[in-house]
C-alpha cells in the first residue's frame, strides 16, 4: 500500500514538473499562443468544448473498437485454420507478415474509393492495421504446445477437434491476449490516422483525427492539444481494459498474468 | 475384451528403432511381460528406454519387429493403457479435479460417472484438500500425484511410467514409490516403469531389465525377490542391498563397453 502511494506520488511529481517546464518555455521564449498554448489554455479549451470533444472521442472509440473486434474475430479464426492445416499455414503465414508492413497511409485512399468515407471506412482501416499481431501471436500459441501434452491426448484417443479446443486453444489464450494488447494500441492509431484520410465531416461523424485536421486548419492550437489529450486517454483506456480482461481470465492459472498496475 | 491370462500383456520380438539415417536407437529387443507384472527398464541415458515405452504406446512406430499388447497392436490396445510422463504434464488452466477428469472426458464418459470416479481417485491419492487448486499452486510431488491419478482414472490394465519421479527430491520419491505399489496392489495393473535409479528399480519391480546403449539393447535381467511386504523397512534389508549391488554392477558394465 505504501509502495503504491509512493509510485502515485512519483508519477504526479513528474507530471507537475512537465507542466512547469512547459509553462517556463512559454515564459522564457515568448512562444506565441497559436504555436503553443499554455497548459491552462488547454484545460480551458477542454472545458469550453467538452461536448464536441466527447463526441469526437466517442466516434473514434467506436471506430477503433469496431476494427479491433473484427480483427480479434477474424484473426482468431485465421489462426485456428493455420493451426489445424499445416499446408495452409505454410502457404499463407508469410502474407500475414506482409499485412503488417502495408503502409496504411498508402491504402487509405483505396478504401475511400471502395467505400464511402465515414465510420465504416475508418473501422476497416483500424481492422487491417491491427489484424497481423493477433494472427501471429495466436498462431504461435496454438502450435507451440508441449509434445508430451499432445501425446497424452493421443493416448486417450482425442479427436483433432478435441486437440484443438481442449488443448491448443486454451494454451493459446495468453498469446491471444498479447496479440490483443498490441492490436488495441495500433487500432486506435489506425482509427485516428484513418480519419485524417477517410474521416467524414458530416454531423456526428467527425472523430478525433478529423477534428485535429479541422482545428489545425482553423489555427485552434489549444483545441488541437485538447484533442491529442483525448486520443491519449482513449489509447490508455483501451490498454487498461485489455489488461483488466487479461488479468480477469488468466490470473488464476497463468504465471505472467498480473494485476493492471 | 481382455484375452485370457495365458496371453502376455506385452510381447515384443526383434524390435529395431532408428530415426532417419542416424544409428539405431534400439536393436533386436525381445521382451515379454506377463499380466500383473511390474517390470522396470533401467539404463544409462541414450539406451532407448523411453523409446521402448513410446513404441508400446504406439506413439512412434518400429522400423522392424512386432509389438503386441494383450494380443493387439499398440494402437488398438490404447484404451487399455495409460502413460505417465516425466513431467506432470498437467493442463495449467484446469483445476486438479478437472485435470484428473481429462482422460475420461476425452473418452466421452458421461459426467455423472466422471464425477464419481474422480471423487474416488482424489480420496485414493490424498488430494481431496487441493481438489479445486490449480497446478501452479502445487508442489512437484503433488503435481505427480495428480498426473498418476489422471492416468488411473481411465482404469488402465497397463501403466507406462516414463521416469515419473526423476525430478523429485528423494523423500518425496520414496513416498510416491510406496504409494505406487499400494495403488497397484488395489487395482492389479501391469506396469512398465522407466528409471535410472537402482534403488527405485529394486524397490518397485518384480523384474528389472538392464539396457545398454549404442545401440540400445537388453543387457541383463534380474528377478527381484524381497522378504516381506515392500515398505520402507525393506530398503534396509540385506537382501535389498544384495540385489541393488548386483544391479548396479550390471549397470556399470553397460558403460564400460
Amino acid at each position: 500500500m505504501k509502495q503504491r502511494a509512493i509510485t502515485v506520488l512519483n508519477a504526479l511529481a513528474v507530471f507537475a514538473a512537465f507542466l512547469l517546464l512547459w509553462q517556463m518555455i512559454l515564459w522564457i521564449f515568448r512562444v506565441p499562443f497559436y504555436m503553443l498554448p499554455s497548459p491552462w489554455a488547454v484545460v480551458k479549451a477542454v472545458a469550453a468544448r467538452f461536448p464536441s470533444l466527447l463526441n469526437a472521442l466517442a466516434i473514434t472509440a467506436e471506430e477503433s473498437a469496431g476494427g479491433l473486434a473484427a480483427s480479434i474475430t477474424v484473426g482468431l479464426c485465421v489462426a485456428l485454420v493455420f493451426a489445424q492445416f499445416r499446408w495452409v499455414r505454410k502457404m499463407l503465414l508469410p502474407y500475414t507478415l506482409l499485412l503488417q508492413t502495408v503502409p496504411i497511409i498508402a491504402i487509405a485512399p483505396l478504401i475511400i474509393m471502395w467505400m464511402h468515407a465515414g465510420i465504416a471506412a475508418v473501422s476497416v482501416i483500424a481492422f487491417i492495421i491491427s489484424l497481423a499481431p493477433i494472427i501471429a501471436n495466436t498462431t504461435q500459441g496454438l502450435i507451440s504446445v508441449d509434445e508430451n501434452l499432445v501425446n497424452l491426448f493421443l493416448m486417450h484417443k482425442a479427436s483433432s477437434r478435441q486437440l484443438l479446443f481442449k488443448l491448443r486453444l486454451p494454451h493459446a489464450v495468453p498469446d491471444l491476449f498479447v496479440g490483443i494488447r498490441v492490436a488495441s494500441g495500433i487500432a486506435v492509431i489506425g482509427a485516428i490516422v484513418g480519419e485524417l484520410f477517410a474521416g467524414s465531416g458530416r454531423v456526428g461523424e467527425g472523430g478525433l483525427g478529423y477534428s485535429i485536421l479541422y482545428a489545425s486548419s482553423q489555427m485552434q492550437t489549444d483545441y488541437m492539444f485538447a484533442l491529442v489529450l483525448a486520443a491519449i486517454v482513449l489509447g490508455f483506456s483501451f490498454l487498461f481494459l485489455v489488461m483488466f480482461l487479461e488479468w480477469h481470465f488468466l490470473h488464476r492459472w497463468h504465471e505472467s498474468a498480473r494485476a493492471p498496475e | 475384451m481382455s484375452a485370457g491370462d495365458s496371453v502376455p500383456e506385452i510381447d515384443i520380438t526383434g524390435l529395431r528403432k532408428q530415426y532417419g539415417n542416424a544409428p539405431a536407437v534400439l536393436e533386436s529387443v525381445n521382451l515379454t511381460v506377463a499380466k500383473r507384472e511390474f517390470i522396470t527398464l533401467l539404463g544409462p541415458s541414450g539406451c532407448g528406454k523411453s523409446t521402448i515405452l513410446k513404441l508400446i504406446a504406439g506413439l512412434t512406430a518400429p522400423n522392424a519387429g512386432t509389438i503386441r499388447v494383450d494380443g493387439m497392436t499398440p494402437l488398438n490396445a490404447r484404451e487399455t493403457m495409460s502413460f505417465v510422463f516425466q513431467d506432470a504434464t498437467l493442463l495449467p488452466w484446469r483445476t486438479v479435479t478437472q485435470n484428473i477428469a481429462l482422460g475420461l472426458e476425452l473418452e466421452r464418459v458421461e459426467a455423472a460417472r466422471r464425477e464419481r470416479e474422480v471423487a474416488g481417485l482424489l480420496e485414493l491419492v490424498g488430494l481431496k484438500h487441493v481438489a479445486q487448486s490449480y497446478p501452479r499452486e502445487l508442489s512437484g510431488g503433488m503435481k505427480m500425484r495428480v498426473s498418476i491419478a489422471r492416468a488411473l482414472a481411465t482404469s488402465p490394465r497397463l501403466m507406462l511410467l516414463d521416469e515419473p519421479f526423476a525430478a523429485l527430491d528423494e523423500m518425496t520419491r520414496d513416498r510416491l514409490n510406496e504409494e505406487i505399489l499400494r495403488l497397484r496392489a488395489e487395482q492389479n495393473w501391469t506396469a512398465v516403469f522407466v528409471t535410472h535409479s537402482v534403488p527405485e528399480a529394486v524397490f518397485l519391480s518384480d523384474r528389472i531389465i538392464v539396457l545398454a546403449p549404442n545401440p540400445g539393447r537388453i543387457h541383463a535381467e534380474f528377478h527381484v525377490e524381497l522378504p516381506g511386504p515392500r515398505n520402507s523397512a525393506v530398503r534396509n534389508s540385506p537382501e535389498f542391498d544384495a540385489i541393488a549391488s548386483r544391479v548396479a554392477h550390471s549397470l556399470r558394465e553397460t558403460l564400460r563397453q
